[in-house]
């Protein structure tokens, strides 16, 4: 489990200013790569944006241009894995699935060694408007044999990930986002996959978060408080494998569990804890997401309120849950 | 540049032994497809001659170290033709002779399309358009290491339609990787009829040669030319080798050569017994 910071009493902790979830891709690709000079990153005309840049420009001979070709570089990051390489490849989320197929067939089929970055996931990515906000990834990535699928929700989170897929063997695919999110956690080191958290203590409602929802998840546990509502949050970077145990958990504990991502509500979060709770121990689920549409232009905070992502919607989303009665 | 090698077939290589181990690869296709019930005979066939020459004299593979890390690569990116490869493969010492007779069976680790698990494949293919990508990234690990081994990679000519091709074209050239040869096997033939009914390629040799590529053209069932054209790929030096072989779908067989239908299918009982008349082996 990583390592929570308790949040101060504006929700963010340590006094550590937010920052780009992107940025720990950055930071993390670049100590993997002096750690393991295996390591080589691939980017298509986006590596600014990645910050697989970073790596670039300390190792330019392990770093390779692939231009506007997103198909051609799944591929190649397949053949330089295949010949002992450790290849990192990224782009935006979005672009990323323009060689879906490419990923499925040459990477995750033969169980190579290729990391998939995803950059800009989610409506959070604002501005550029529905072409460039990926809500889909984690629901096609989960749903490849091998893959793993992770979705750190802070910068500093995102740098641990980073390396702890540095340090795992087989194929991955890692989403990240553009804007800046309130930072949680305080060790750049501390990540298992497969593992969730617990970073704040409930009693009532489980929040279980990932991405940058996770933030928005701790601001609508102290808005419930508020109201007299005692909910946990839970982190959840792992989407796959997903912590099947401590969805079990938080089941057990408080009966109800509200999902909150910055994705569809198929096949995200919300489907793979669903999944492990009819499995499980079910319970009361409400699942806060993008609900099956696409986005559109404005900022990520218009976009938030409006496509019903904000705190105040995951606490209503709660609250409503709350109400509704415990299935016979 | 690769040495010769095949531990085997080191010493013999002589046209007239790689005629005969060109016959027996076709007759090997014929009859595994035929008791799989299924696969591609016509793309193996065209593809023969090629690979025999490939494997015989070029390829620096150790069918007792299939993974050595300094070996010569081998991508095949129409992966459908898979038979003809494992023929060869089986041929050198990779595995058992006897295991394709399994060919595309549950219990074998003979795939219907080529797949990394097989001893000697380098690639699992299938999914036209992306071995080359892929061989680009082996050569690309190998100067990054400093290794001198070799990437071939043959593709089909359908499959010069796939985009990806065109963007890992761009690549190799950029990245000058001169320790990759990529081959067109061009037979004209693809699964919907010929490949200038379904969507004109041409002017082929001149796409490659404007994206930077030297290109050989051949007589894709000539040893002689390949020969030439193999030692010329390993010569040339700041770019990458495409050799467009012209070649015949089904070669080797008079009914099935420049058949769309023998793409994909095997063969009957009476085609069998004519087929193999045709490529001198016994009847029973």
């Amino acid at each position: 489990m990583g390592t929570a910071t308790q949040p101060t009493a504006n929700g963010v902790p340590g006094g550590r200013k937010p920052e780009p979830i992107r940025n720990g891709y950055g930071h993390g690709l670049l100590k993997a790569g002096q750690a393991d000079e295996s390591i080589v990153a691939l980017d298509a005309d986006l590596a600014g944006s990645t910050r697989s840049q970073w790596f670039g420009d300390e190792f330019p001979d392990r770093f390779y241009q692939m231009g506007i070709s997103e198909q051609d570089m799944m591929v190649t990051a397949a053949g330089l894995a295949s010949a002992g390489k450790h290849p990192f490849a990224s782009t935006f989320a979005i672009f990323s699935e323009r060689g879906f197929e490419q990923v499925r067939n040459s990477i995750a089929r033969p169980n190579l060694n290729v990391k998939v970055i995803g950059s800009h996931g989610g409506v959070i990515t604002g501005q550029d408007g529905s072409s460039a906000q990926c809500i889909e990834d984690v629901a096609i990535y989960r749903s490849l044999p091998n893959m793993v699928v992770l979705c750190p929700s802070d910068c500093i989170e995102a740098e641990a990930a980073t390396i702890a897929l540095a340090n795992h063997e087989g194929p991955a695919y890692m989403r990240t986002t553009r804007h800046k999110v309130p930072i949680y956690h305080d060790d750049p080191e501390d990540f298992t996959i497969g593992k969730g958290e617990i970073l704040r203590e409930g009693e009532d409602i489980t929040l279980a978060a990932t991405g940058a929802m996770t933030s928005r998840a701790m601001e609508a546990a102290e808005k419930l408080e508020q109201d007299g509502v005692s909910a946990l949050v839970a982190n959840f970077p792992s989407i796959k494998p997903i912590d099947r145990d401590l969805v079990e958990i938080l089941s057990r504990r408080t009966g109800a569990i509200v999902t909150c991502e910055d994705h569809n509500v198929i096949g995200g979060l919300g489907s793979a804890v669903a999944e492990v709770l009819v499995e499980t121990r079910p319970c009361r689920m409400a699942r806060v997401g993008v609900q099956d549409h696409f986005g559109r232009s404005g900022t990520p905070d218009e976009l938030y309120e409006a496509f019903g992502l904000t705190p105040r919607h995951v606490a209503a989303a709660a609250g409503e849950l709350l109400e509704r009665p415990v299935p016979a | 540049m690769a040495s010769a090698s095949s531990l085997q077939h080191e010493s013999e290589v002589t046209y007239e032994n790689l005629t005969e181990m060109a016959r027996r690869v076709r007759v090997d296709v014929l009859k595994m497809t035929h008791l799989a019930g299924s696969g591609h005979p016509g793309g193996s066939f065209s593809m023969t001659e090629l690979l025999v020459m490939l494997y015989s004299k070029y390829m620096n593979v150790d069918p007792e170290a299939p993974r050595e890390a300094e070996r010569d690569r081998f991508i095949l990116s129409k992966g459908h033709t898979c038979p003809g490869q494992y023929a060869i493969l089986a041929d050198m010492g990779f595995f058992e002779r006897e295991e394709l007779w399994n060919l595309r069976r549950f219990d074998s680790f003979l795939q219907g399309h080529s797949d990394i698990k097989v001893p000697g494949c380098d690639m699992s293919t299938g999914s036209l358009g992306q071995g080359l990508s892929f061989a680009n990234g082996i050569a690309m690990a190998a100067k990054l290491d400093g290794s001198d081994y070799h990437t071939w990679c043959m593709m089909g000519d359908g499959e010069q339609q796939e985009g990806q091709v065109w963007e890992a074209a761009m690549t190799a050239s950029h990245q000058k990787l001169d320790n990759l040869t990529a081959i067109v096997d061009y037979n004209k033939v693809q699964i919907d009829g010929f490949v200038n009914d379904v969507k004109g390629i041409e002017p082929l040799a001149g796409k490659w040669r404007s994206f930077g590529w030297h290109v050989i053209e051949i007589d894709g069932h000539d040893f002689s030319a390949i020969e030439s054209a193999y030692d010329e790929a390993l010569e040339t030096t700041g770019k990458p080798t495409l050799i467009l072989a012209h070649t015949v779908k089904g070669k080797g067989v008079s009914f099935m050569e420049n058949k769309a239908e023998f793409h994909g299918r095997a063969l009957n009982d009476e085609e069998m017994t004519q087929a193999l008349t045709e490529l001198g082996e016994e009847v029973a």
